[in-house]
């Protein structure tokens, strides 16, 4: 059973009779209530509002009281991504006979979107489990999808997706990891780069080459830790589109309260007509993003024809957007935007990587002009 | 013994929205506003689901008592674990007068009806604060209460109830039948997992009418105006102690 702060739920219940607000605002946004024009919860069904309220109130208790920690210790938080696993967000879409909940894609956003107000990079990496997770349940055979997915859905074990070498990014299929059939066993030879959880977790997707040049050459291969001749190198310093929104819809929040709280030339910052105008343009792309997320969710989900173009539109443009309106709730905040007890500049560090990952936008466009001008 | 629990369920405008009075000073305003089950029968369901994972009781079934979107806040305990729900439907004006005198009637009716040992309620709840539901179902039912609790076992045919007091903590043990409600340090409510939220879903919401189960809704109270608190007064800063308790005489306050 997941456990609730202590402090946060006798600091709320033991005043119930004057509703003081004891949260920190600077670090629980989405507590406040939500202004029902950006509410998340507009347009989804009675069980999805479920999904999202437990997303929400297990991102505003287990993860955003200690996102700063993890970001500033470089934590892996296992414990917390367990009590996750716990609640059903471990194999979200992946089918419920191999311990899956067996969602749809559009559950899956709601809940990404959800979580990651409460800790984006980790909700990232969630991400990044649950398709490993719904990968080998998809297209693994028996035996792989009963040895493996269970314990990846409980998050017994973790899993990283490895498609990335140090000289094949955007070009991925020229990558150069071989994998060569020796009998009862495969040889693999070769680096990834920007793995993911890479070294922490137990279960590796790997993307190599079994066959000749180019996309269909290349096979996945299952690798666990522990492999003979598997070895990670250092942890990278460093800084998904449901992910993404998580992030804009609470810097929205924590532009709209500090607007109303701080003051400057003997008013509050929300009486300032541009920043109001501003406030309105994030809110209005905020809502907009959130509306192309749901549309490629439920395009992906019922394998419409324009699926692949949809979620390149979605993942290019609510990465692009959101970026800019983290960006912008950060400079709404001035100089205290810049400082690290302010959640704001967290959020801003840990999207700006997704207008890069899994498929940078320049691919995204490539995808989409492709699939422009080649229909008839 | 039927081994059912009855745990009542309201809902209540959500603990961190900002109310606002109504311009008509009638009431608070509520359309648009986020309403969630309040936090107190969030901790009586808990309590109810734990009680029945350690086999002590058999069945959980939660009440709400509203228009429809009581139902929500009772798919809420279904997926906390509950077993199946009871919607007393109250509508329009009896909605709006309803309190804890009727809620009451309505709990200590649905009790007998449905053969419960315990009811189990949170002890407020969060809007109107009034702290009497519990009290006044055990009263209709001449049933033993164990109120503000913190601490609840079942020991053959009585529960052992310790209270928090203003004096520290009591403790009693009441025979079953009986009223407990839950304070906020009873444990802690469980998230709802994904898979409990689906199997909620199927499991049985009941309507009722007040009507039904021969229950006057007519409230004997009439809410004059609602008005917000006081804006706080500056306050003043004196020199000396002997100052502070002159001022304090002067304004009457000793």
């Amino acid at each position: 059973m997941a456990a609730v702060g202590p402090l946060a739920r006798v600091a709320r219940l033991s005043s119930s009779i004057c509703r003081s607000r004891t949260l920190d605002l600077s670090r629980c946004p989405q507590r406040r209530g939500v202004a029902s024009c950006v509410d998340p919860a507009h347009g989804l069904t009675e069980e999805q509002k479920e999904f999202q309220k437990v997303a929400f109130d297990f991102a505003a208790n287990e993860m955003a009281p200690h996102m700063a920690e993890w970001d500033q210790k470089e934590i892996f938080p296992v414990e917390t991504m367990r009590r996750a696993a716990q609640l059903g967000f471990g194999g979200i879409y992946v089918q419920p006979d191999v311990g899956g909940s067996g969602l749809s894609r559009l559950d899956t956003s709601v809940i990404f979107e959800a979580l990651s107000t409460g800790c984006v990079s980790t909700t990232a990496y969630i991400s990044i489990h649950n398709m490993c997770a719904w990968m080998i349940d998809t297209f693994g055979n028996k035996e792989q999808r009963e040895k493996f997915c269970p314990d990846l859905c409980s998050m017994a074990k973790f899993a990283s997706y490895c498609l990335t070498e140090p000289g094949s990014g955007s070009d991925a299929a020229s990558l150069l990891t071989s994998a060569q059939q020796k009998g009862d066993h495969y040889i693999l030879n070769g680096s990834k780069a920007f793995i993911s959880g890479g070294g922490d977790t137990d279960v590796y997707v790997v993307m190599c080459r079994t066959g000749g040049k180019g996309p269909k050459g290349i096979s996945c291969l299952v690798v666990e830790k522990g492999t003979p001749g598997l070895s990670f190198g250092k942890k990278e310093k460093k800084v998904s589109a449901s992910c993404s929104l998580g992030a804009a819809h609470a810097c929205v929040q924590l532009a709209k309260d500090h607007l109303l709280v701080r003051k400057q030339f003997g008013e509050t910052l929300s009486n300032n007509q541009f920043l109001q105008f501003k406030l309105a343009e994030m809110a209005t792309k905020l809502v907009a993003s959130r509306l192309l997320v749901r549309e490629a969710a439920t395009a992906l989900q019922e394998n419409q024809p324009c699926a692949v173009s949809l979620c390149s539109m979605a993942k290019l443009f609510v990465t692009d957007e959101c970026f800019n309106i983290c960006n912008q709730a950060l400079q709404m905040h001035g100089g205290y935007g810049y400082l690290k007890d302010y959640a704001v500049q967290q959020f801003v560090r840990d999207i700006r990587v997704h207008q890069i990952l899994e498929g940078t936008n320049e691919v995204m466009r490539m995808i989409i002009s492709r699939n422009l001008l080649t229909e008839s | 013994m039927s081994g059912r629990v009855l745990v009542g369920v309201k809902r209540v405008i959500d603990y961190a929205v900002k109310i606002r009075v109504r311009p008509d000073k009638t009431g608070v305003v509520t359309d648009g506003v986020k309403h969630s089950m309040n936090p107190f029968c969030e901790i009586a369901v808990e309590e109810a689901v734990k009680l029945k994972e350690k086999k002590l009781i058999k069945e959980v079934v939660a009440v709400s008592c509203g228009p429809q979107q009581a139902q929500e806040t009772i798919r809420t305990a279904l997926a906390m674990g509950a077993d199946r729900g009871i919607h007393v439907e109250v509508t329009g004006k009896d909605y709006d007068t309803l309190g804890p005198l009727q809620v009451s009637k309505i709990l200590a009716a649905l009790a007998k009806k449905e053969d419960a040992q315990l009811v189990i309620l949170g002890k407020q709840a969060i809007d109107d604060d009034c702290n009497q539901t519990g009290q006044m179902t055990a009263a209709l039912l001449d049933w033993p209460q164990g109120t503000f609790a913190s601490e609840v076992s079942m020991e053959g045919d009585k529960v052992k109830v310790v209270r928090e007091i203003d004096g520290g903590l009591e403790t009693v043990k009441i025979n079953i039948p009986a009223v407990v409600t839950a304070d906020l340090r009873l444990n802690t409510p469980r998230y709802a997992t994904l898979p409990n939220i689906m199997k909620a879903k199927k499991k049985k919401i009941a309507n009722v009418k007040p009507a039904d189960l021969g229950v006057d809704l007519t409230s004997r109270l009439e809410v004059l105006r609602v008005d917000e608190p006081p804006q706080r007064q500056a306050g003043m800063k004196v020199e000396t102690v002997d100052d502070l308790v002159g001022k304090l005489k002067e304004t009457g306050h000793i």
